[in-house]
């Protein structure tokens, strides 16, 4: 039997609705889940005071200190590194064997999941260069991490910017890096903003390569060669072993929270960046 | 003076050209250190006692991930199943449908969606479909169906990304056309649409596989890790990032290599998925 | 200015390492480090905290790893403290051992669960597939969910050890990556049935009595019950006085043994 094209038409329409809603259910129960069981877990001593008998009772201070930590500090190193890949792509090159190589190094980077940073880390950093446990060896994991999203997102950034403003530039005299440093990256800002703040987003939430490189310590991490834990991992262990179900969700909505928040801003510098142009 | 700014120049052009090579050398001590910590073993055990091997004690002399391999694939293509017709309808919705207001409201919430860390979904996992599974289907609850939904509904924003400016970047002339010749939107979609941006798709797809088989903390936490290949979708199961993940901890010597040498099984499977699906973007490009 | 940012970035990291180093001896504080079993962990982790309030001059950095990386630590000296859930083979006896209590080895099934006893061979048989089935123990007709620790650990060997003997454990059993993690299992499904350390049983999972011995602190200081395990503590040498100013306080009756005797472990004096 043949079904009349139109009532397909109105079938497929509504079944794509439906299935469209069905995802915004989902996110909507997945959020909603975490902040109603966790509002009521969270105020100010829980946000800054020390966790007690393995985080049964008390706050989550150094989970939080200790993911500030580890989020500015990759930032740190993998912005100028990501940045400076991009605008070397862009600017100083042609498409050639070489630029091809590097953007499949960054291609590969990025389609790496997370257990084999942890894994590399774990051998490399922990053991190989004796960091152990510590601060700086998730720093550097997770800088290589998040190097592809930051050189992705500074290329795209950094070919954006109107060809004209360059010339005008270089018409006034200016050198190729002080086009760059004056009118390009300037230009360019809004979009390698974004890029930042998608990669703190990654940072802020993972685990797998954090928990191998870090450690688990949950103590306040004073200098670079001592072990902490991040949000994730604190809610990961309180969740898994569980030790504090309230707790563990009082975790999450701090967890979600910062990363709605790193969100929402990149989305708001990215369409003040798309008003600009357009 | 000009000599400085010449100097200058010549300085930057070099920094920035070791900052680029950055990401290759990074590339390379990756590779470098898993391979160098994980083929030693398949060397000593062999490659098909490792790879085709049933049986998994470490300590004991067995390296077998052949299991783990299956499982794997089973998880990966069971989140395939529920997250492909899922994320497509919907980049179709998002894409030909939806009016401006609904995409303003529907593409912040999947990319937030995006950014949700995997272990609160393999929490919720555990604290709502292990229960859910268990009470209405039978067995621990801690099995292949309960992970496969969740990791169905973890790969949703990579596929409806891609798959939506796959689908946005078909001209709109192809659309024009196929009404012109009286062709409902439904049947546009179905013959012209789909078929033009299948590469897209198809990508899409794949990079969800991608990051379906390499996920860990949600996995390890819904899964139930047992070591036999799982042979109803009730039952538990360990995957390849499950394995390194439970026991990295704790192994030494022969035991902690065997976990290296999982590594390189999944480093090579995820670098064959990566390159099928770059593969296909680029031959989109190219048309 | 941007130039300058990044030349300059890589040797501020650098200054903020050795600053960071130079960080707790500047201060005044003294560190000791303990790392290794993650079942003997969180009891350190409670010691640790109670000891600190007494010495506010001390920080102790508790890690976990497993009782081998622990003991590696220690020989490596990396660590002050080693802390180990089995005991030393050969070729680590070259280390101090320091007993700071004891453990007993529980099987658990869910609360509701009405099993209350079981023999040692049907454990090993739970746990060996010979009995997978409720029915078999006069319960329900219902698959039992067994759950293990995984390959490497501590706990799984002193069970393989203790209860298993020459049997190996199935390969359809669950695996979970520590104590907490598997009572977590046991506590939600109702058929499924783990062993874990007898300091974390609460009220959320019910111990079952083996052969007829229910395990309390009571049979384990009067020889009844035998799955038991002792707790150590590693130094390499003698202990330096940072250290033994932490084992002394663990192993003294109203400091450290009192709290671990409050997380239902027995201690070394009974």
């Amino acid at each position: 039997m043949r079904i009349n094209p139109r009532i397909t038409n109105r079938l497929v329409r509504w079944g794509l609705v439906a299935q469209a809603y069905c995802t915004v259910t989902v996110l909507v129960l997945i959020i909603g889940i975490i902040f109603f069981k966790g509002f009521p877990q969270v105020n100010f001593a829980f946000i800054f005071s020390f966790p007690q008998d393995m985080g049964r009772h008390g706050g989550i201070f150094p989970a939080i200190v200790g993911t500030i930590q580890l989020a500015l500090l990759s930032i740190l190193l993998a912005t100028p590194l990501g940045v400076g890949t991009a605008i070397f792509l862009t600017e100083y090159t042609r498409e050639s064997t070489f630029t091809k190589l590097i953007r499949f190094g960054v291609e590969s980077l990025a389609g790496i999941p997370s257990i084999l940073y942890g894994l590399f880390g774990f051998i490399f950093f922990v053991i190989k260069l004796k960091m152990g446990w510590s601060l700086l060896a998730g720093v550097l994991t997770l800088t290589i991490m998040i190097l592809p999203t930051i050189i992705r997102t500074s290329e795209e950034a950094v070919r954006a910017v109107p060809r004209q403003l360059r010339i005008v530039s270089y018409s006034l005299s200016a050198s190729k890096w002080e086009t760059i440093k004056k009118v390009v990256l300037p230009a360019a800002m809004p979009g390698i903003l974004t890029g930042i703040m998608l990669s703190i987003g990654r940072a802020v939430g993972e685990t797998a390569a954090i928990i191998f490189t870090m450690g688990s310590s949950l103590r306040l991490p004073l200098s670079l060669m001592e072990s902490g834990r991040t949000m994730a991992v604190h809610f990961y262990i309180l969740a898994r072993e569980g030790i504090s179900m309230e707790k563990a969700y009082g975790t999450a909505v701090v967890l979600v929270l910062s990363i709605l928040f790193v969100n929402i801003i990149a989305y708001y510098i990215m369409n003040k960046a798309i008003a600009r142009y357009s | 003076m000009i000599d400085r700014a010449v100097l200058k120049e010549q300085f930057v052009k070099w920094v920035l050209v070791a900052f680029a090579l950055s990401s290759l050398l990074f590339l390379f001590l990756i590779f470098a250190f898993i391979l160098g910590e994980g083929l030693p073993l398949f060397l000593k055990v062999g490659v098909k006692k490792i790879i085709l091997g049933m049986k998994w004690a470490p300590t004991k002399g067995y390296f077998g991930i052949f299991p783990m391999i299956i499982s794997s694939f089973l998880v990966t293509v069971g989140a395939l199943v529920i997250g492909a017709p899922l994320g497509l309808s919907c980049a179709i919705y998002l894409s030909e449908y939806s009016g401006k207001r609904m995409k303003i409201l529907l593409k912040p919430a999947i990319e937030l969606l995006a950014g949700i860390p995997s272990v609160v979904f393999g929490f919720l996992g555990v604290v709502y479909i292990v229960p859910l599974v268990r009470n209405y289907l039978g067995g621990s609850g801690f099995s292949l169906i309960s992970t496969s939904l969740v990791l169905g509904i973890m790969i949703l924003p990579t596929i409806i990304s891609i798959s939506f400016d796959a689908l946005v970047s078909v001209p709109k002339t192809y659309r024009e056309a196929s009404a012109a010749m009286g062709a409902t939107k439904w049947q546009t979609i179905y013959k012209v649409i789909i078929p033009s941006a299948k590469s897209g798709i198809l990508a899409s797809f794949i990079l969800g596989m991608g990051r379906a088989i390499g996920e860990t903390m949600a996995v390890i936490m819904i899964a139930g890790n047992a070591l036999k290949i799982p042979t109803s979708l009730l039952d538990p199961l360990r995957t390849l990032t499950g394995n390194i993940a439970l026991e990295l901890a704790y192994a030494t010597g022969d035991h902690r290599l065997a976990l290296f040498s999982t590594g390189v099984v999944l480093m090579i499977i995820i670098m064959v998925l990566n390159y099928i699906a770059n593969f296909g973007i680029k031959r989109k490009i190219a048309k | 200015m941007c130039l300058r940012w990044f030349v300059l970035l890589p040797f501020i990291m650098g200054l903020l390492i050795s600053c960071g180093s130079n960080n707790s001896s500047s201060t005044g504080m003294q560190k000791i480090t303990v790392a290794g079993s993650t079942s003997v962990m969180p009891f350190t982790e409670k010691l640790a905290e109670h000891f600190m309030l007494d010495s506010r001059d001390v920080t102790i950095d508790v890690q976990g790893g497993g009782s081998t990386a622990g003991i590696q630590a220690v020989i490596n000296r990396t660590v002050d403290i080693g802390m180990s859930s089995r005991e030393l083979k050969d070729d680590e006896k070259v280390l101090n051992r320091i007993v700071i209590c004891y453990d007993g080895i529980v099987v658990v099934v869910h609360k509701n669960n009405p099993v209350t006893a079981l023999t040692l061979d049907q454990i090993r048989g739970i746990f060996s597939g010979n009995i997978s089935n409720w029915r078999q123990l006069g319960w329900v007709n219902r698959k039992i969910d067994a759950v293990s620790r995984e390959e490497g650990s501590g706990t799984r060997g002193a069970f393989e050890e203790l209860i298993m003997k020459d049997k190996e454990i199935n390969d359809s059993t669950m695996v979970q990556d520590s104590n907490g993690s598997v009572k977590e299992v046991v506590a939600t499904d109702p058929y499924a049935v783990g062993y874990i350390s007898m300091g974390l049983v609460d009220e959320k999972v019910k111990p079952v009595s083996i052969d007829g011995i229910r395990p309390s602190i009571q049979t384990i200081r009067s020889g009844q019950y035998k799955i038991v395990r002792p707790f150590l503590y590693l130094t390499n040498g003698q202990p330096n006085k940072r250290a033994r100013r932490f084992i002394d306080y663990v192993l003294s009756r109203d400091g450290g043994q009192r709290i671990l005797k409050n997380e239902g472990l027995v201690g070394v004096h009974d």
